[in-house]
């Protein structure tokens, strides 16, 4: 989470500047403020299983990131930290399962499909990536790894689309041509969680 | 005194949510309407924390019904009416400005949560609106009483609000005719539809046990041009 804090912190002008083009150009000081107070949260008082950190970031990102990524990252942070229960380590199949919980939040708090332009165009490839790395028994780092791989690779895929979520919905074919910044977030998220996982980070 | 269902506006804007609060509660005195606009710093956006401490405020115990304006706003509204627990929360999609107004009106009137909450999904610009239909239904043992409206405005928002609550808390069924048409009393919005002008006559016709203590109210209303 520290980690993802520094991310944040490094891409904040790019988010809000993908913001700016397509959105109300706040993204990136939202996701930064949040994450910058999760980390001065868990300073404070860290959980001591990887659910309670999930769900102290899912508490705290919807009440500091506030927009619409609030609630879409709050959603996601608490299934999935619902998902793992209280498991005292993450194995592949956890962290599958915890990142499909998160997907399914954010279908259900946003209600957007794949190809609307939105975090979910990073966030199902991921999980389904996810997915058939668990099911090939590789270990959490080369599971992270496709995810992020997967995620980059649906984000960059935004580019093309029309949105039709969001804010962006308003402009229609206007966003044609533009990264979608939740989408963008979410990827570097969990390029970050991958780094660290296999201890690049 | 009756507990009334309160109502919530999330808004982007504070200014935005608190103007829509001011206009809804001018029609419903007695209803808490709360404002939950603004990021809760000062600028535009929604606040997860500003909306869950609004409902609070709006509960007096008969549940709350939430509208909102754009996008986030429903998250936002969403996630406090799941997490609002023993409260009974409904968020609905409704336009804020006329869904507010008419819930507001619905909720003086002592109106339950799912009335309240249908009477702001209702206010929808080209949502059917039972309430105004054309005048064909035969009522039998009815009163009935024409009066002539004096007032500028005729059947316009405030006067349409005070006539809906006047007879709201009676225990009868009052319609109201004009131009062929025939408006649910204890609806703003089909008071409202009507259009009836300064000048124009209007027929109430009242069934039910308080029918006369309705056609009483409305006559003296009128006589006092809806206190315009």
């Amino acid at each position: 989470m520290r980690a993802a804090s520094q991310v944040l912190e490094e891409h904040r002008v790019e988010l809000s500047t993908l913001d700016r083009e397509i959105g109300d150009g706040d993204h990136g000081e939202n996701m930064n403020r949040g994450f910058g107070a999760l980390v001065t949260a868990l300073e404070r008082d860290a959980p001591d299983s990887p659910g309670g950190v999930l769900k102290l970031a899912a508490t705290t990102l919807i009440s500091k990131v506030g927009g619409a990524a609030g609630p879409l990252y709050g959603t996601a942070f608490l299934r999935a930290a619902t998902a793992v229960k209280d498991a005292a380590e993450l194995d592949a199949d956890l962290v599958a399962k915890a990142l499909r919980a998160a997907l399914d939040g954010v279908v259900a708090r946003g209600k957007a499909e794949l190809g609307d332009k939105t975090m979910v165009d990073a966030l199902l490839p991921a999980v389904r990536a996810a997915e058939e790395a668990a099911g090939r028994g590789e270990d959490v780092p080369t599971l992270l790894k496709a995810a992020a791989e997967a995620a980059a690779e649906g984000a960059d895929s935004t580019v093309l689309l029309v949105a039709r979520k969001g804010r962006a919905s308003y402009l229609g074919e206007r966003s044609v041509g533009h990264l979608d910044p939740g989408a963008r977030s979410t990827s570097l998220l969990l390029r970050t969680f991958a780094d660290v996982a296999s201890g690049v980070r | 005194m009756t507990t009334r269902v309160g109502l919530v506006l999330v808004s982007h804007s504070r200014r935005l949510a608190e103007g829509v609060a001011e206009l809804a509660a001018q029609m419903a005195p007695d209803v808490v309407v709360v404002a939950a606009g603004g990021d809760g710093d000062g600028g535009l956006g929604t606040d997860y924390a500003t909306v869950t401490g609004a409902v609070v405020e709006a509960d007096a115990g008969a549940g709350v019904v939430v509208l909102y304006d754009l996008g986030s706003a429903r998250m936002v509204a969403d996630m406090a009416a799941e997490d609002a627990e023993d409260r009974q929360v409904v968020v609905v999609d409704a336009p804020i400005v006329e869904g507010a107004v008419a819930a507001a009106v619905s909720a003086q009137g002592g109106a339950g949560l799912a009335v309240v909450a249908q009477a702001a999904v209702g206010a929808a610009p080209g949502a059917p609106n039972p309430a105004v239909r054309p005048s064909l239904r035969l009522v039998t043992n009815a009163s009935r009483l024409d009066v002539v409206l004096t007032n500028e405005v005729g059947l316009h928002a405030r006067p349409s609000a005070l006539l809906a609550r006047t007879v709201a808390e009676l225990d009868a069924d009052v319609v109201v005719r004009f131009g062929g048409e025939e408006a649910d009393a204890k609806s703003v919005l089909a008071l409202m539809g009507l259009g009836a002008p300064e000048g124009a006559r209007i027929e109430v016709v009242a069934s039910g046990k308080d029918a006369d203590e309705a056609l009483r109210r409305v006559e003296e209303l009128a006589e006092r041009g809806f206190d315009e």
